[in-house]
């Protein structure tokens, strides 16, 4: 049995009128909003029950922050999850794609599916768009097999680890996780780790920021934490810049009316069918 | 690696910065790898097994870019699969080579990889044949990847013709350690996988476990 990939294609007709589009933008003065990219720290961890996910929750256009509170942990089937860093759309769509495929398979093998399956799909895909899909993902999930944790790069190469992390705050979180992993842990050590991974990323990364939102998926359970910590909640404001009125004492008023004369009135009915 | 944050173009992965050497004794061959992974400036992954089955007694050693030598690697496993049954018996590794020589030759300008194949088989026991640029070349030993610049000399003048298996194993250990000194973009840990007419046999030194020499 083989499910042809070749049918399942991103097409790029749009490409075209995207780039008509460009020019006559181009000669008014101004510029299309560019791809949205999660600047982002995202990690994951096998412990002895099975994998913790997690993922900061800032994207990013440029140097604006464009959503505080995105969801960077996508779902692929009941017992594999996926976190994406890179173009926000790429890896949206990408998890997406694959998890339709990923159930239809399961349900033409009338099995749970595996997550080397997952990552097979999505490193073929990734090599054949020869990294012009900007998706860099952590994939985890339990299967019959076990526990696994795979890292998978947009021009499709992948890693099998027991601890990965992506992202711009990759680093940062990497350096947690080489200090304090133990293989086996318990769940609450490593949801821990993870937690103080991504907050490693999170203050010390200008791409990652806000909350922490955390994927804990053992045999038979997932438990989708989000957010699991609010590391930057809003402040509340101590003061207040409205004045009540009566502050400001008034000396003298002055009302002079507008003489308006209407014109034209004309009315015109809605096509509400 | 990645794109996130504000830089456009990120590193990608990739096994060039590498050691990998295979050498073929008379019964079988041994075949080896350090296990960094870099992309740009920074190590992605510090314990990947370059050393990658494309059959139960074939191997072959990635090198150059991580995404390419892992797709070649399984796509060549998946036709040897599907040859080995067609005729029935074990593939020969010189057909291994060949699929791999295929794959280099015909995407030569597309692809950035290259891989040693090495196994035992019943008509020519040990071989070792090297596929780079799309090339098909049989020879006693071979040595890839950016660190082996570095022991050229070293391979060259302590290669002998009729070494045993231990002897074999020992040239790759040391081979490996020297490159991996010297080479900034080689390190981790040692892979080495003997294979001979009784099966295969994997094996992993750790980075403070591999053997030194002056100046450690």
């Amino acid at each position: 049995m083989h499910t042809d990939l070749s049918e399942t294609v991103i097409v790029f007709v749009s490409f075209f009128r995207n780039a008509l589009l460009e020019r006559d933008v181009a000669k008014v003065g101004c510029s299309l909003p560019g791809a949205r990219k999660t600047g982002t720290t995202i990690c994951g961890v096998v412990y002895k029950d099975g994998v913790v996910l997690g993922a900061d929750t800032r994207a990013t256009e440029g140097m604006v922050v464009a959503d505080k509170n995105c969801s960077k942990i996508h779902y692929i089937s009941p017992n594999v999850y996926c976190c994406g860093a890179g173009t926000a759309a790429d890896t949206e769509m990408t998890t997406q794609l694959i998890s339709s495929n990923l159930e239809l398979h399961s349900l033409s093998t009338n099995r749970l599916p595996r997550v080397a399956t997952a990552c097979r799909m999505l490193k073929q895909m990734l090599f054949r768009y020869q990294g012009y899909i900007g998706a860099a993902l952590v994939l985890g999930g339990v299967d019959c097999n076990g526990p696994h944790l795979y890292s998978i790069y947009p021009h499709g190469s992948t890693d099998k680890l027991p601890y990965v992390t992506m992202g711009s705050g990759s680093l940062a979180a990497m350096a947690v996780f080489e200090d304090r992993y133990k293989p086996d842990m318990e769940e609450e050590d490593a949801k821990r780790l993870v937690r103080d991974a991504i907050a490693a990323g999170i203050f010390n990364d200008l791409g990652s920021g806000s909350n922490i939102d955390l994927c804990v998926i053992t045999k038979g359970k997932v438990d989708y934490l989000r957010p699991h910590d609010e590391a930057n909640k809003k402040g509340v404001r101590t003061g207040d810049y409205k004045y009540k009125s009566g502050t400001t004492g008034v000396l003298s008023k002055l009302v002079i009316p507008l003489q308006l004369e209407l014109m034209e009135e004309s009315v015109q009915t809605m096509d509400t069918s | 690696m990645t794109t996130g944050g504000f830089s456009l173009g990120q590193p990608t992965p990739s096994v060039k910065a590498t050691t990998i050497i295979a050498i073929a004794f008379e019964g079988g061959v041994v075949i080896g790898s350090d296990s960094r992974v870099s992309a740009g400036a920074s190590v992605v992954n510090r314990v990947m097994n370059k050393l990658s089955p494309l059959h139960d007694k074939i191997y072959c050693a990635l090198s150059g870019s991580a995404a390419d030598a892992q797709t070649m690697a399984e796509i060549v496993n998946y036709q040897l699969d599907v040859h080995s049954i067609e005729v029935g018996e074990d593939p020969l590794v010189r057909s291994a080579a060949t699929l791999v020589k295929n794959i280099s030759y015909k995407y030569k300008e597309e692809l950035s990889a290259h891989l040693i194949v090495a196994g035992w088989d019943r008509r020519a026991g040990g071989q070792v044949y090297v596929t780079l640029d799309g090339l098909l070349a049989r020879q006693p030993f071979a040595i890839g990847g950016s660190g082996s610049s570095y022991i050229y000399g070293f391979v060259d003048a302590e290669y002998r013709q009729g070494m045993t298996k231990k002897d074999c194993q020992e040239f790759v250990v040391n081979a490996l350690a020297l490159a991996m000194n010297r080479d900034g973009s080689s390190g981790g840990v040692a892979y080495f996988v003997t294979i001979d007419k009784d099966g295969t046999d994997e094996k992993c030194i750790l980075g403070n476990k591999l053997p030194t020499f002056f100046d450690e």
